[in-house]
């Protein structure tokens, strides 16, 4: 492969992709962290993550092309989505919270079609950019570049999970998540409205999502089918950082990004969706097998 | 008795109208195959699914390889028309039932919600690669040998391959759930520890189950492939967004965990589909991502599910009996 | 002395920073009744749970009828004849009792073409005279789910029986059970240890049944051996009385 050969007789490639990937692993990692959140309190997996990302995208479009700065879009995007997810939760999610998970998956399955097709057909499946006009960084003598807009968005995404972080932490409502989380039907007892801590939960979720489409829709392209691939993404990193563990989520958010830029850069970009999938199957069957031999399961 | 007759009543009309209606609507045939096909979907997601409760999202996979190989052997193997047909679905379905013990050997040792999130990953990553690979045309797909004969003997032909292999699917079946195949992969779905903690080969029955279900979906991609007259890696061969979830719907909407039930869903689904296809025009993937919503919500049980608890006589449920020996 | 039916040696198990298990030993001599107590949270369950093979150990020797099984996974070990019921209580809810107790005729028995065949005559006979024997033959064709709580622990112990096991490990059977119903089940564990010579090793809370029932009573505490010995010697036993009334 010619590609591979490049990487190893100019390595100056390899930081190239290596500054890339961890730029785009970090809203890989915001995504995953909102898929976390909403899987630790309501036990349920939100197939439709990728979907509620590509909203926020979409928001950032509107915005864009009506003149608006999409910088914009990213607080614009998560209120709307915010309200989205309460929707959502409210119309359709609140009836499987306490089924089997499979129903729950399932129905968020479902949801995950509606929400893409209904996107297909209001915005089209052409692919968008909102360009945010800025410029490009060099470093090393211009050997590496680095877009501006992927830096910045690099960190915005830490600061909408730092943002996050701090209100689980300190805030009332943010405590009864955790609460609920550890432990519902204590924290019912004690009070806390579930249904709320619930709907809550999952608008928040969705905001997150929605200011990660928006930074996606600055810094990649935004389509109506890209969900399907972030809710992958995300599975991949809660699943092998485990629920409840930021750190580790970011570790495997940032991990992914760099093998995916590698793996498109060796396979070609349009081999990057095999990439992501087939993944996914190698982790899960390396960590069953792992857990196999510890005479553990998945759960 | 009464229970044994009313059956092969029922399966003589299924039978009359089957082999009548092809021949009244010619112009229908491809349709009416497909509803057999729609039924081998649901009854080999089912074994699976419905009665052993490993959800799988990637079924469709056995399907497209069954339809690629049979397609590579049309083209490569220089045999004529029927040879290679017959010999390109042998192999089809064994690479299939091949692959399903491999990955079987990975993927089965997840529960749920990761089998069901694995497998879908192995279906699209399947169609991603297809879409990739030279060898089977990557994106462009493969296109199968042309039929010896007209339009109404070709769709005549596939119709009734299609009709035998179903009913070879619903009669394989139904022999397994009679035996302790049956009992075995319902205890694996009620409780999947208590079974291994009472010394239940889980595993083999596992495995087996998933080879059977890859069995008839490789058999019947190579049949489709055919039909179809060309294979698109995405939409025809391993199309997870149409083929790959209808399966899951058509199973519970009939009734999962029952031998009817995927078949009367199938049938039902089918029918909505075709209508949905004409009149919906560009909205029929919304409506039916909004289908799988209000049956996953509303009517998870399905049709069976529901008959059973308004008439639980009618499936043989008693209730108290007398002693023993009275 | 001839080898004990199972035999714990110096057995330790911990999870993550807490150790469950420290150093246990015992012996089950075939054809008895032993009977394992403690306090909530002294390791019965997890010393359980590591003769069935449901665990890796970390420390020791489990041997079952001379033979090593520590390295066994759960469904070897019950094939070899070492069967457990459960605290919970497990069936399959969506069967019938009938075909509940069908499948669990022993695997050891069923070679690969078997397991696609019907069930034999004798097989439901057999399941029905144990349904019979344990009060619940009228229920058969119902769903187990559909029991109430002691049927299923009832069905569960049948179903235990369908399997025939050497050694049957019983977590808690009288859990739950109405109280004017444990005679009852004293009665048959007791007859299927003398009519069947299933050995039982038998996890209790209640001290009357433990003591009517066991030959030989273990005692754990905070995961370790506190004494054993027979019933009257328990019972009496200062340290026993003290781990239960959380003397420190």
């Amino acid at each position: 492969m010619s590609n591979l050969q490049i990487l190893f007789e100019a390595p100056i490639f390899s930081v190239q992709l290596l500054v890339d990937g961890l730029l785009v692993g970090a809203i890989f990692a915001l995504v995953a962290y909102g898929m976390a959140l909403v899987w630790g309190v309501m036990n349920i997996i939100n197939v439709a993550q990728g979907e509620l990302v590509m909203l926020g995208g979409y928001v950032t479009l509107t915005l864009y092309h009506a003149g608006f700065s999409p910088f914009l879009g990213v607080p614009a995007a998560a209120i709307v989505l915010y309200f989205v997810g309460w929707g959502l939760y409210r119309a359709v999610i609140w009836r499987v919270v306490d089924r089997d998970l499979f129903i729950s998956l399932l129905a968020t399955f479902g949801l995950s079609i509606l929400i893409q097709q209904l996107a297909n057909q209001m915005f089209g499946a052409n692919v968008e950019t909102a360009r945010s006009g800025l410029g490009t960084i060099a470093l090393l003598g211009g050997t590496i570049t680095v877009s501006e807009i992927k830096l910045l968005a690099f960190v915005a995404a830490f600061v909408v999970a730092g943002v996050m972080v701090v209100f689980l932490k300190y805030a009332r409502l943010g405590q009864a998540i955790r609460a609920t989380a550890q432990n519902a039907r204590a924290a019912r007892i004690l009070g806390v409205d579930t249904q709320r801590v619930y709907a809550t939960t999952f608008a928040l979720n969705a905001a997150i999502c929605g200011a990660a489409g928006a930074l996606v829709a600055m810094t990649w392209i935004i389509h109506p089918y890209l969900g399907l691939t972030y809710t992958v993404r995300s599975f991949m990193i809660v699943v092998v950082a485990g629920l409840g563990n930021l750190a580790g989520v970011i570790v495997a958010g940032l991990g992914l990004g760099v093998a995916e830029t590698f793996a498109g850069f060796i396979f070609g970009a349009e081999a990057q969706a095999a990439f992501v999938f087939s993944l996914l199957v190698v982790i899960l069957v390396i960590r069953s097998l792992i857990l196999h031999h510890q005479r553990r399961v998945l759960r | 008795m009464r229970q044994r007759i009313s059956f092969v009543l029922l399966l003589g009309v299924i039978a009359a109208l089957a082999i009548i209606a092809p021949l009244l609507f010619p112009g229908y045939r491809t349709q009416m195959a497909l509803l057999w096909v729609m039924v081998i979907f649901a009854l080999t997601w089912d074994v699976v699914g419905g009665q052993m409760g490993y959800n799988s999202f990637g079924n469709v996979f056995f399907f497209g390889i069954g339809m690629y190989a049979c397609a590579v052997v049309q083209r490569d193997a220089g045999l004529d028309y029927y040879t290679g047909l017959a010999v390109g679905v042998a192999l089809g379905t064994a690479l299939a039932v091949l692959a399903a013990a491999v990955i079987g050997a990975g993927l089965l040792g997840l529960r749920g919600h990761y089998f069901a999130i694995g497998t879908l990953g192995l279906g699209i990553a399947a169609a991603e690669i297809a879409a990739s690979w030279e060898y089977v045309g990557a994106g462009s797909g493969l296109v199968t040998p042309v039929f010896p004969g007209n339009i109404e003997d070709r769709t005549l032909f596939y119709y009734g391959l299609c009709l035998i292999v179903a009913l070879l699917t619903f009669f394989t079946l139904r022999w397994l759930y009679a035996g302790r195949f049956g009992l075995a992969i319902n205890a694996i779905r009620d409780d999947e520890d208590k079974a291994e903690a009472m010394g239940l080969r889980t595993t083999r029955y596992k495995t087996i189950a998933w080879c059977v279900s890859a069995f008839f979906l490789g058999m019947t991609g190579g049949l489709v492939g055919n039909m179809m007259g060309f294979i698109d890696p995405r939409d025809v061969a391993f199309a997870g967004a149409t083929f790959g979830v209808w399966m899951v719907l058509m199973a519970i909407l009939g009734g999962k965990g029952t031998l009817w039930g995927p078949v009367i869903g199938a049938v039902v689904f089918h029918v909505t589909q075709e209508l949905f296809w004409t009149y919906l025009l560009g909205w029929q993937r919304v409506a039916l991502g909004l289908l799988i919503v209000l049956i996953v919500v509303f009517f998870p049980q399905g049709i069976l599910g529901w008959l059973r608890e308004r008439r639980p006589d009618l499936f043989g449920h008693r209730v108290e009996e007398a002693e023993r020996g009275a | 002395m001839a080898q004990a039916l199972l035999e714990v040696e110096k057995v330790s198990k911990r999870f993550g920073g807490v150790v469950a298990n420290r150093n246990i030993s015992l012996a089950v001599p075939e054809g008895r009744i032993v009977g394992l107590i403690g306090p909530n949270g002294s390791g019965k369950t997890t010393l359980f749970n590591s003769i069935v093979g449901h665990h890796p150990i970390d420390q020791g020797s489990i041997r079952f009828e001379g033979r090593e099984i520590s390295k066994l996974r759960v469904p070897e070990v019950a094939r070899l004849g070492l069967l457990r019921t459960f605290q919970q209580t497990r069936v399959y809810d969506k069967m019938t009792c009938l075909q509940n107790m069908r499948i669990s005729v022993p695997s050891r028995e069923v070679s690969f073409l078997d397991m696609f065949a019907r069930f034999a005559p004798e097989v439901d006979e057999r399941a029905e005279a144990l349904l019979e024997f344990t009060g619940l033959y009228a229920k058969r064709h119902l769903r187990a789910g559909d029991l109430s709580f002691g049927q299923q622990k009832l069905l569960e112990f049948a179903m235990a029986l369908m399997a025939e096991p050497r050694l049957l490990l019983l977590d808690e059977p009288t859990a739950g059970i109405n109280p004017t119903l444990i005679n009852g089940l004293i009665e048959r564990l007791k007859r299927v240890n003398a009519d069947l010579g299933i050995t039982l090793l038998v996890i209790e809370h209640n001290m009357r049944v433990i003591m009517s029932l066991a030959q030989h009573i273990y005692c754990l505490a905070h995961g370790e051996l506190l004494a054993d010995g027979p019933p009257e010697a328990i019972r009496d036993d200062q340290r026993v009385i003290d781990a239960y009334l959380g003397a420190h």
